[in-house]
């Protein structure tokens, strides 16, 4: 990639310190963005994808740390900056939507309020000047009658609208990043449609650059260019969207798109992967994800494998694309995909 | 069709009080359903889908008069449902088994697995009491799970395990017929998937028809024989699914369809993004509920309630609400 990379995460550690062990949380998460694309982390619940994003802006509740690695941002490593310098980047540089909007916004200001007092806090705007910048702001989103808007408090708004409010003050500064949280997860369908297309349209016209987390393969392809998955803390593929649903790499990758009933066209029998996510607690030694994984040999159980390249930017966190490899040939040499498929 | 009618709802309206002012008198209704009517077949999987708010797990509680209906009727089995008394109805319970979406919530946090499957048998009394726990082991095999997880607690399970503990409950007392509330929403897809194979499974094996409650038109996809499309407390669509799926009818079914992301990066679509939001149940539209964001929407939409029709070039059984098929499918009429 010879592309602007605007963020460069490698090898990121986070950890929660409790009475008498570490849980890891995540444990290696490497991945480039280059600027003004979006990157998709993909994971199921516990896979450590909101973690990593909670590191980058080092928004991690008490026992968790970040004890290892970079995240390299505009050629900085937030890593070592300090409170305050961190401070400075977050909401201003970087900002960040999540899931549960009415969560996220105080009920007792109004939506002026809070726009205000993000633009009070990084670009020393009067209440006057504030004003006219949130309405404007949340016209960008496409609020109905915003100057009404701005006087209302949060349970006034809709769930959708709320979403587009905490957008609107994320873009109170202009971010380079912005990294959304399941931002359509608690939302009805038609509203979801509404609000990734708001995000796609403020992208192309702003510039930004996005990290998508979410759990829906659906959410992924129309909204990313790039995607990493993670299972057990780890990113266990990274690729360019069309490849990654082209030609999926990683056992647990193909598994996924295998058990997503899917709404355009009919498929007799989904084929789950078996087992169930490990606990953070009770990790496989191994490959993460080895007791679940068809494939797997003593080899995957006792060793993990490293994030290597495999054609091209594709990376991928698995024994059958090394030259270690020691079970079934015929999986090497026409990947998991198509030999799952003749079983 | 020479199938069976299991139940039948018809006219049903469930309407909850708002109280407020001085002396809490009621002051206004939430409509949450109103007006629905639909038949259920023996052996069949009938999906109700819809956005938050509409209704569609009003009716499943309501079929299970866990919540009393305002008005309507609801015979099941060839008995009415609404006639019986408190404690025949939770005779009837053995025959009408529900699933929730929380498997955290509906399992009792105190009780093992044997205690939570025993209690359901000997409530029904539908087993002599010494074989209860060889049954309930049994049950416990169906779904997936084994014989030596019978004494632990909801805790030490994962969410679909639990879910599997939720059906192996329902199971426990032999009914005819199953609700699943959103039954699999709360889990990853890769247990997703294997729950819904189970159910699949369970129904081809004993002869079990659902009704089946879900937003996601992926799972409805897969598991259903027909679906109701719900909008506002109205039924807007009802087919069987290749006919909802290849030629839905109604302007909300189709911007439905068309905003469920693809899982499919170079899939070529058209997406119809709708204005604005669902409207408040307390003080619906009038005329067609959905008028208010209908691209095709005119002056008769805003007066008057469409019925359910099937027309022509509609298969058996296939109806939508909608003032305007006709103009919409010949192209005479294009959305603003």
């Amino acid at each position: 990639m010879s592309e602007d990379i605007i963020l460069d995460i490698k090898d990121l550690q986070t950890s929660f310190y409790l009475d008498d062990f570490e849980v890891k949380a995540v444990d290696g998460v490497s991945f480039k963005l280059p600027k003004g694309k979006t990157i998709g982390i993909v994971g199921e619940s516990g896979s450590g994808k909101s973690i990593t994003a909670l590191s980058i802006l080092r928004l991690l509740d008490h026992p968790g740390k970040v004890k290892g690695g970079e995240i390299n941002f505009k050629g900085r490593d937030l890593t070592t900056l300090t409170d305050k310098e961190i401070r400075q980047i977050r909401g201003n540089e970087i900002s960040m939507i999540f899931q549960e909007p009415m969560t996220s916004l105080n009920p007792v200001y109004t939506i002026g309020q809070q726009i205000r007092e993000t633009l009070k806090v990084h670009q020393g705007l009067d209440k006057e000047n504030g004003t006219k910048k949130a309405i404007e702001l949340l016209k960008l989103v496409g609020i109905p009658s915003p100057d009404k808007r701005v006087k209302q408090y949060p349970h006034e708004l809709s769930g959708g609208m709320r979403q587009r409010v905490m957008i609107a003050m994320a873009l109170a500064c202009n971010p380079d990043l912005l990294i959304a949280d399941e931002p359509t997860t608690a939302l009805d369908v038609t509203i979801q449609a509404q609000i990734l297309d708001l995000i796609n349209d403020l992208q192309d016209r702003l510039g930004m650059s996005v990290i998508m987390i979410t759990h829906d393969l659906g959410v992924v392809a129309e909204t990313c260019d790039y995607v990493a998955v993670m299972y057990g803390g780890k990113v266990v593929e990274y690729q360019d969207v069309k490849s990654l649903f082209r030609n999926p790499k990683h056992p647990y990758t193909v598994g996924l798109l295998k058990s997503i009933p899917r709404h355009d066209t009919d498929v007799d029998e989904l084929e789950p992967i078996r087992g169930s996510v490990p606990s953070p607690k009770d990790m496989p030694k191994g490959c993460r994800f080895a007791p679940r994984c068809p494939f797997a040999t003593e080899l995957c159980m006792e060793e993990l494998p490293s994030l290597d390249h495999v054609e091209g930017e594709s990376e991928v966190r698995c024994w059958i694309y090394t030259d270690h490899w020691d079970g079934d040939a015929e999986v090497k040499a026409h990947g998991p995909k198509r030999v799952a498929q003749s079983n | 069709m020479a199938q069976k009618e299991l139940l039948k709802v018809t006219n049903l309206k469930q309407y909850f009080p708002i109280k407020g002012g001085f002396l809490g008198r009621t002051v206004n209704h939430v409509k949450a359903v109103d007006d629905v009517t639909f038949e259920i077949f023996e052996g069949e999987t009938l999906s109700v889908v819809g956005e938050s708010g509409c209704g569609k797990s009003t009716t499943g509680r309501a079929i299970l008069r866990l919540d009393e209906p305002t008005a309507g009727e609801i015979e099941f089995d060839g008995g009415d449902l609404l006639a019986l008394s408190k404690s025949d109805m939770r005779k009837k319970r053995k025959d009408l088994q529900v699933i929730f979406q929380d498997p955290y919530a509906s399992l009792n946090p105190r009780q093992t697995v044997a205690q939570i499957l025993t209690e359901a048998m000997a409530i029904q009394n539908v087993i002599p009491k010494k074989e209860r726990r060889k049954r309930a082991i049994e049950l416990l095999e169906t779904v997936g799970l084994n014989a030596g997880q019978i004494d632990r607690y909801p805790h030490e399970f994962s969410g679909g395990q639990r879910q599997r503990v939720g059906i192996a409950r329902a199971l426990s007392v032999n009914p005819k017929l199953i609700i699943c509330d959103e039954a699999v929403s709360a889990l990853d897809v890769s247990v997703q998937a294997q729950v819904l194979n189970l159910l699949k499974n369970l129904q081809r094996e004993f002869k079990l028809t659902f009704l089946f409650i879900a937003h996601d038109l992926g799972v409805v996809r897969h598991i259903s024989d027909r679906i109701i499309v719900m909008y506002l407390g109205k039924i807007v669509e009802i087919a069987d699914k290749k006919s909802l799926f290849d030629n839905p009818q109604h302007p909300y079914t189709k911007s439905l369809l068309s905003a469920i992301p693809t899982p499919d990066p170079e899939a070529k679509k058209e997406r119809i993004i709708l204005k604005g939001d669902v409207p408040s149940p307390i003080d619906p539209p009038t005329g067609c509920r959905f008028h208010t964001r209908c691209p095709f929407a005119t002056d008769l939409c805003k007066t008057e309630v469409p019925d359910l029709r099937n027309l022509d070039h509609m298969k058996e059984g296939h109806r939508a609400a909608c003032h305007h098929i006709e103009k919409i499918v010949t192209g005479d009429m294009q959305p603003t």
